[in-house]
């Protein structure tokens, strides 16, 4: 046996025993949940989705997306706040000038103070963010049983399972397993930790009628929200993905003329 | 060394009283480089340029960002969304940061695998541990700047383990934080340090070049230089080979920016700092894991601590443990193997860092942290005594073994 082998395969072995430790922690951790009454038997089925946004050439589907805003005001935007998006946003998604206009007109939000220091409500602008549903976080516990709706603002890049989040709570709710009991208030919805959700099912079908006239099913609002939402997430994502590519067309020409460069000067040498 | 003529008058002029055109025609042009560098030897002009990277993108997200528990978040939010290019520059922070870890890591394992720290150079190593602990500090506290659930925990967590140290540890904390948490004082002086820290890196950069054109770049033979025949100029060899491994490294890097940006870091990064509620694991970004590790493999808190600080100040004396004449580990059998076990006990600890401090992983980190610390306080000093190196070539440009063994 000569020393690379037997230091490649001290590596190896090193290294495979680090990954089986992985292995066995998530083993373990899965173990460690089976312990309670409430751990589903069957997770409901989510359909594996492709998103547009996704992979090199990903972009939003910006009319899902628009639709996805209008399940946000008509159904969410009563108890979640989107503190980050502003009216003037939906124009990224392709909404006119005039109908970012219409939209902001719905909504009323306090002026500056007037000439007797008095703060007036007046109808929102475009470069208004959208206004929050409850005036502090104690208002919005008050409202839902002690539990604080997140802000949506970021949400399908604050959890782990990314962009498969949302549309894991919306349907993941069931009817709890035999000796599970769910307190009042509380639902059972087998993605989120702990199962005991203080959501009701926000989604019933035809919530919203959308403009466009696309039928408002379950299915298809879970699909426009979660684009909705992946934009306000990462609105810059179109630009980032576009800009990217081109400079990565110019980086690698640029780094095989470099190579050719270095190959062209050491050649002499070598 | 006789001074290069210069034609153009402006050049001659300034040079008469200001010798930059010399100097730069000295290092360039008459400082000898070992003709047999590898392409390992690229990581530390990839390293200085990830430096001014980070200093060009830092200085433009301070004049967006604002260093209050109230606004960080929101404005840091507003550089992604409203500032032109803000996401950019933002996402080319985060990755870069990791990018200079990732290079300075290979340019330290370059160094211990070619015996770059023995005489005479073990100056220009401790100066590279030291830009390594200011690299530390530094991203330590970037990472609490955008007030994230983890920048808020992984800061609450680490300033917490001088509370370990005997008597005044309580006091050492409430200093560091400015109050009895962490807090807006927390925040505002770790922005203030984070906006320093890489300018007096920089400083020590330059000290760690001088310490290095004094005697030269080691090279793969771990020989030292004989005659002229083992040399190149800097430039243009080196100068174009520098250039393309700037452009191999940009093109990955862009590629992680523009496509997965934030695949090294934590969603709950992405949750704005909430004192009141704990995440279910805090771990710390994952060039920290290592020494997370060793951390949390003492049962001791002040041991942990201890353990933690001396994997890096054990790098220090480094260039007295191992006593061996022989550098490059192509020439010591053993050492040789020894060097990749080390490396995957890194990577092992990097995984003990990143998984609970339960089960299988305490028991892995334990063997892990004895084994780091085995490798240099025992091994190496041992094997200095007892390895048959393998015979040493005459000189870079003559590889027949010379029968010798200095
Ligand atoms: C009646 C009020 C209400 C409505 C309407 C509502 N939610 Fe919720 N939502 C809540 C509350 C309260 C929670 C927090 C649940 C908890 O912590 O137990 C929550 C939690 C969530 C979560 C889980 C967040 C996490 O921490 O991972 C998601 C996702 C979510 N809501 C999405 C939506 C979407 C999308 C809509 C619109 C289709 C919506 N919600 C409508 C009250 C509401
Ligand atoms: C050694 C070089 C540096 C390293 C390793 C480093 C590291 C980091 C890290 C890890 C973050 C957190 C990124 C995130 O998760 O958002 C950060 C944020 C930040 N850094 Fe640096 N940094 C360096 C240099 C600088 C310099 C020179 C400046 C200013 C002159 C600077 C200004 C900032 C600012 C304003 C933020 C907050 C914005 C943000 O979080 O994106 N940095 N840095």
């Amino acid at each position: 046996m000569n020393l690379k082998s037997i230091s490649s395969s001290l590596f190896a072995g090193i290294i495979l025993l680090a990954c089986s430790g992985t292995f066995s922690t998530i083993a373990v951790a899965a173990g460690a949940q089976k312990e309670s009454a409430c751990t589903p038997r069957e997770l409901p089925a989510i359909p594996e989705r492709k998103w547009s946004f996704q992979g090199i050439f990903g972009h939003y589907d910006h009319d899902s997306a628009l639709r996805g805003f209008e399940v946000y005001k008509g159904v969410c935007a009563s108890c979640h706040s989107l503190n980050l998006f502003a009216f003037r946003n939906l124009a990224a998604l392709g909404a006119t000038e005039e109908e970012i206009k219409g939209v902001a007109q719905e909504f009323e939000v306090p002026a500056a103070p007037n000439d007797d220091g008095e703060i007036v409500a007046r109808k929102a602008l475009p470069s208004d963010h959208f206004p929050k549903p409850y005036p502090n976080l104690k208002a919005a516990a008050a409202a839902n049983g002690g539990a604080i709706p997140p802000d949506l603002s970021l949400i399908v890049k604050a959890r782990a399972d990314l962009e498969a989040h949302v549309p894991k709570i919306l349907g993941g709710y069931m009817t709890p397993p035999a000796g599970c009991d769910i307190p009042e208030g509380r639902y059972y919805n087998a993605y989120f930790p702990g199962y005991q959700i203080s959501m009701a099912p926000p989604l019933l079908a035809d919530a919203v009628t959308y403009n466009d006239g696309t039928p408002a099913t379950v299915e298809q609002m879970t699909v426009d929200i979660n684009n909705f939402l992946a934009f306000v997430a990462e609105p810059k994502l179109e630009e980032r993905k576009q800009t990217g590519l081109k400079v990565l067309i110019f980086l690698i020409i640029l780094t095989v003329l470099l190579y050719l460069a270095k190959r062209e000067v050491w050649r002499k040498v070598h | 060394m006789s001074s290069p003529e210069f034609s153009n008058p402006i050049v001659r002029w300034i040079e008469y009283r200001l010798p930059v055109f010399s100097m730069l025609h000295h290092e360039m042009h008459e400082y000898p480089t070992p003709r047999n560098l590898n392409y390992m030897w690229n990581f530390g002009s990839l390293a200085g340029f990830m430096l001014v990277v980070m200093i060009v993108s830092g200085i433009v997200l301070s004049m967006n960002y604002t260093a209050h528990v109230d606004y960080a978040f929101a404005s840091v939010e507003r550089i992604m969304r409203d500032v032109d290019y803000g996401w950019l520059v933002r996402y080319i922070h985060m990755n870069g940061a990791s990018f200079f870890f990732i290079v300075v890591y290979i340019h330290i394992f370059r160094g211990l695998y070619y015996g770059s720290y023995k005489a005479p150079r073990e100056l220009l190593w401790i100066l590279g541990v030291v830009i390594l602990l200011l690299m530390m500090a530094t991203a330590f506290m970037g990472y609490v700047l955008p007030w994230g659930q983890m920048s808020f925990w992984g800061a609450t967590v680490i300033t917490n383990l001088f509370s370990a140290i005997p008597l005044i540890g309580e006091n050492i904390v409430t200093w560091l934080w400015g109050g009895f948490t962490v807090d807006n004082p927390t925040l505002n002086r770790f922005f203030s340090l984070h906006f320093l820290l890489p300018f007096v890196i920089a400083g020590v950069v330059i000290l760690h070049i001088a310490a290095l054109h004094q005697h030269g770049s080691n090279n793969p033979l771990g020989i030292d230089i004989k005659n002229k025949g083992d040399t190149l100029p800097f430039h243009p060899y080196y100068t174009v080979k520098d250039l393309f491994g700037v452009g191999l490294l940009l093109t990955i890097f862009m590629a992680v920016v523009s496509y997965a940006p934030n695949y090294m870091g934590h969603p709950d990064n992405y949750v704005e700092a909430n004192p009141l509620v704990t995440p279910a694991h805090i771990v710390p970004e994952w060039y920290f894991l290592p020494f997370y590790a060793i951390l949390r493999a003492v049962p001791d808190k002040l041991g942990g601590v201890i353990a933690m600080f001396a994997a890096i100040a054990v790098l220090f004396v480094l260039p007295w443990l191992d006593r061996s004449p022989i550098r490059s580990a192509k020439f010591r059998p053993v050492y040789f193997v020894l060097f990749w076990v080390l490396l995957a006990d890194c990577i092992l600890l990097g995984f003990c860092g990143a998984n609970p401090a339960e089960g299988i992983w305490v028991v892995l980190s334990r063997i892990g942290t004895v084994y780091y610390f085995a490798h240099f306080i025992i091994l190496l000093p041992l094997l200095s005594l007892y390895e048959r190196p393998i015979d040493l070539p005459l000189s870079i440009s003559n590889p027949s073994p010379s029968g010798s063994n200095a």
